[in-house]
């Protein structure tokens, strides 16, 4: 590792993304909870290192809870709905008796250990999907990745970028012109809320809408927009067909009981027809990038890392299906398999890879001056 | 630089064109001051520098607009975004990106420069604007002199040869304005770059002006040196009318200019007193004590004070932020407050309904219907007033207004005097005005300080915030300057601003220390010492 790549900076966001979806990938094809949890306390592990202080780097607590949530929701609804597969019974609840039609359908009743640790094990794994997404987020700066998508998809990301700028301008036009309703006295609120609020509120959002065009296209937006018809229908062509490789390869590739061909092949090769399109209409647009986040070593390991684990688990997955999915009968301590153990142990090196982060400033310079501008705020 | 050949604008379904012939050329690395009523053409005027008009807002051009030697007929605005930097009225409206640093590279990303160019371009224009400690922050966090900064500096690092400037300091208090003129200056002086800026408050862009483009409202527009052009147009600074009046000549531009002349006005004016309208006593009809306004742990207001008899006009003033829409809200039945009271002839004015009257900063989100004839009815039905009350209300305030029309297509001053009107058909005892003055041509101010003073004869209280030193000083009785959500100062008009570097209008600054305010006290003072 080179001098340069320890200096604090933000890793590509990227690169975080690959790792937290090659954890992911792991998380989905095991039911084992000591591999789970594992992946867990590893992404976690990770997110305390590497985060920075920036307002959406707080939020993975928020994907705990949302895990604990769906947890909860899977057990709770295993008992009251059909408790009663398996073995040994725990305990009996009280049944609502319902009509013939129902047939098939039980609320209440008996209630299994086996069908609860069943429910515990799959909401368990959708608990550690959500926080390897949640890590994602919370480690790469959303707006940053928008940034480094290639120049022929710079339209959508820019579209997405004002959507989230005028999400909270109509909230805050919302709440003015609520406010200055209560102006016209109390009979004029009671009728017509509808109207009253949404019609300033919608004819501000197009007045903003309309100068931001015209702001943008002062500023040079859209100068290269000559591409001829065909390369466009070709590229639009080959951009949707590695699209819809891409999901079916996914789904291929997580679903294990898909056939294999609709696997990492049908992936790859969206992949590879997709990037062509891409390369292929970007290099149309002269448009350069504000420093860009650099790709180098730090990079290249931390996604390599999460491609690591993944085919790790789905190659230990596919050779021996019952590996990774704890016998329940009969009901024991579920066996740790040594080989994805280590791999998912892997995992943990990004918190180490990847380069520090700069603490401290960053809070103060976004904090101090919101509160500011909130007195300005009258409310 | 820029060139108008015979150029005439016209608008779809309008009757008649906007800019009528206009055939003019404003010279390279001067800075330029488009001058003329609302409505007069002034945006059009602006928008035809980029191609914004036509090619954006529609409309037919005919002649040809030729920018560094670029035909807007061919080149859209995109196409010109390397020769002209265009800065909108509200900066915040046309950011694009969410941080200064992104914002300042957005349109050199859009052209294709070189990474090394950009980023060394960025960092002097921080360095240019004074704005390098801002670089990380989110844009909607800084104040208002900042965004405006910081939208002339994203349109500065293309380094355009002409930077064309949409009313860039209406809506600042008057040090912030100061901040962004002295940038503007800056550009013109060090780099050369010709600057064209819209501006009502001539009072603080006239000084730095080499030629004036006056609008004079039929579509007609003249390039003139400024105080040729300004010794006969229709909208004129303070300064300008005391020149008239007096007879100097050259007329005065700026403060400076004006102290040169000023010995024989002085002598003149020996022995005289600015008339003041009479202080007022009596009970207070609006009677707030220790109000306090607090957003999350961010205090607004820290237990504020005030009493106001019957028929006073008061003026809150202080820099943005320091809690003057937080006090007028506070105030009202509806806003927000944490603590204080507030009575009004002695009750609670939540228990009557209409008795505190409110035009909010933005008059237009109390609008929603489809025509000024329905708000009028909608207004009436509100306030269980006779039908008509409203329209007579609003052609009392600005006179015709034509019913059919669209309240979004009214002019500013007519849409502030249609809210103003909604509010007074309740009949309030107290009518707060939140900064009223911004965006109104001089004629329109003078209009509202009328309609203003006749509500006050008529006993109301009118409290009004606003960062217009002027307006203030013909209108207001008395001046509260708020700072940090304190009471800082609180008395008559000219004690409070007569003294105060920010407050002190032109008049004031170049009699100093006599406590003149107005081109009005100082014309009737003359007149009467003459027929003496």
């Amino acid at each position: 590792m080179s001098a340069s790549g320890r200096l604090p900076r933000a890793l590509h966001p990227g690169a975080w993304w690959l790792w937290a979806l090659g954890m992911a990938t792991a998380a989905s094809r095991t039911t084992n909870p000591v591999l789970l949890v594992l992946i867990g306390v590893v992404v976690a592990q990770v997110v305390v290192a590497r985060r920075t202080d920036a307002p959406w780097a707080m939020g993975f607590k928020t994907y705990v809870y949302l895990g604990l949530v769906v947890i909860a929701i899977r057990v709770v609804f295993r008992m009251l709905l059909d408790g009663q597969y398996g073995a040994p019974i725990l305990f009996t609840l009280p049944e609502v008796p319902l009509p013939a039609a129902a047939a098939g359908i039980r609320i209440g009743g008996p209630v299994s250990l086996e069908g609860l640790l069943a429910a515990f094990y799959d909401g368990l794994r959708l608990a550690i999907l959500l926080l390897c997404v949640g890590a994602a987020n919370v480690l790469a700066n959303p707006k940053r990745l928008l940034k480094a998508m290639p120049a022929a998809l710079h339209e959508i990301g820019v579209a997405i970028t004002v959507a989230l700028t005028v999400a909270p301008q109509l909230i805050e036009s919302g709440q003015r012109v609520r406010r200055a309703r209560r102006l016209r006295g109390e009979e004029a609120r009671r009728f017509h809320v509808f109207r009253e609020i949404a019609i300033p509120v919608m004819t501000d959002a197009l007045d903003r809408s309309l100068l931001l065009a015209a702001a943008m296209d002062s500023r040079g937006y859209g100068r290269a927009a000559s591409v001829p018809m065909r390369t466009r229908a070709m590229t639009g062509a080959l951009l949707l067909a590695g699209l819809i490789g891409i999901c079916i390869g996914t789904y291929g590739l997580l679903d294990s009981t898909a056939p294999r061909y609709l696997g990492l092949p049908l992936l790859v090769g969206g992949a590879a027809v997709g990037w062509v399109g891409v390369v292929l209409s970007g290099r149309r647009v002269p448009r350069t990038r504000y420093r860009p986040d650099p790709w180098a070593g730090p990079e290249w390991s931390v996604a390599g890392v999460g491609l690591f684990v993944a085919i790790v688990v789905v190659a230990v997955s596919s050779i021996d299906p019952t590996a990774l999915v704890p016998s329940r009968q009969p009901l024991q301590w579920p066996a740790v398999p040594p080989v994805p153990l280590v791999a998912i142990l892997v995992g943990v090196l990004p918190a180490w890879l990847a380069p520090p982060v700069e603490h401290g400033s960053a809070r103060q310079r976004e904090i101090e001056p919101r509160a500011r501008a909130l007195a300005e705020v009258p409310g | 630089m820029i060139t108008f050949e015979h150029v005439t604008i016209t608008y779809p379904d309008a009757p008649e064109p906007t800019l009528r012939d206009v055939d003019l050329v404003i010279p390279e690395g001067e800075l330029c001051v488009v001058v003329g009523r609302t409505g007069a053409g002034k945006s059009t005027f602006l928008g035809a520098m980029n191609g914004l008009v036509p090619h954006f807002t529609g409309g037919h051009l005919a002649g040809r607009v030729v920018v560094a030697g670029r035909d807007t007929r061919t080149h859209p605005p995109r196409e010109l975004a390397d020769v002209v930097g265009m800065v909108g009225q509200d900066p915040l409206a046309g950011f694009v990106t969410d941080t200064v640093e992104e914002e300042l590279a957005y349109a050199m990303e859009q052209l294709g420069l070189a990474p090394p160019v950009m980023r060394q371009r960025v960092e002097e224009t921080l360095d240019l604007l004074g704005i390098a400690d801002l670089r990380h922050r989110p844009l909607r966090t800084l104040s208002g002199g900042q965004q405006q900064r910081v939208a002339i500096g994203s349109v500065l690092t293309p380094h355009p040869r002409i930077l064309v400037l949409d009313e860039p300091t209406s809506a600042l208090d008057p040090t912030a304005a100061e901040e962004v003129l002295a940038a503007i200056t800056r550009l013109v002086h060090d780099l050369g770059i010709t600057v064209v800026i819209a501006e009502h408050r001539l009072e603080r862009v006239v000084q730095h002006a080499d030629q004036i483009v006056l609008l004079d409202g039929d579509g007609s527009a003249t390039l003139a040196a400024p105080a040729a052009a300004l010794r006969t147009s229709e909208v004129a600074p303070p300064l300008v009318r005391l020149g008239r009046l007096v007879g100097w000549d050259p007329l005065p531009l700026s403060v400076r200019d004006a102290r040169r002349h000023v010995v024989a006005l002085r002598a003149d004016l020996v022995g005289l007193v600015p008339e003041h309208r009479p202080p007022l006593a009596g009970p207070p009809v609006l009677a707030a004590r220790g109000v306090v306004v607090r957003y999350g742990d961010t205090v607004a207001l820290r237990g504020v004070d005030l009493e106001v008899p019957a028929g006073q006009v008061v003026a809150v003033m202080g820099r943005n932020g320091a809690g003057k829409s937080s006090l007028l809200w506070a105030l009202h039945p509806a806003g927000r407050r944490q603590g204080g009271t507030v009575v009004v002839d002695g009750d609670d004015p939540a228990a009557r309904g209409g008795v505190v009257g409110l035009v909010p900063q933005t008059p237009s989100d109390l609008l929603y219907l489809a025509s000024v004839a329905e708000e009028c009815a909608q207004a009436d039905r509100e306030a269980v007033a006779e039908p008509g009350t409203t329209r007579r209300l609003l052609d009392r305030i600005v006179p015709r207004v034509v019913d059919s029309s669209h309240p979004r297509d009214l002019s500013e001053g007519q849409r502030l005097g249609l809210v103003l009107a909604v509010q007074l058909v309740r009949a309030p005892r107290v009518v707060l005005l939140d900064e009223p003055t911004r965006g109104l041509d001089t004629l329109a101010k003078a209009r509202l300080t009328t309609v203003l003073l006749e509500l006050a004869g008529e006993g109301c209280v009118v409290i009004v915030s606003t960062h217009d030193v002027e307006f203030v000083a013909t209108t207001a009785d008395r001046v509260v300057v708020l700072a940090e959500g304190e009471v800082v100062a609180d008395g008559p008009t000219a004690d409070v601003v007569v003294a105060s570097p920010a407050f002190a209008p032109q008049i004031a600054k170049v009699l100093h220390p006599d406590a003149w305010l107005t081109v009005e006290q100082v014309e009737r003072a003359l007149a009467s010492g003459a027929s003496r």
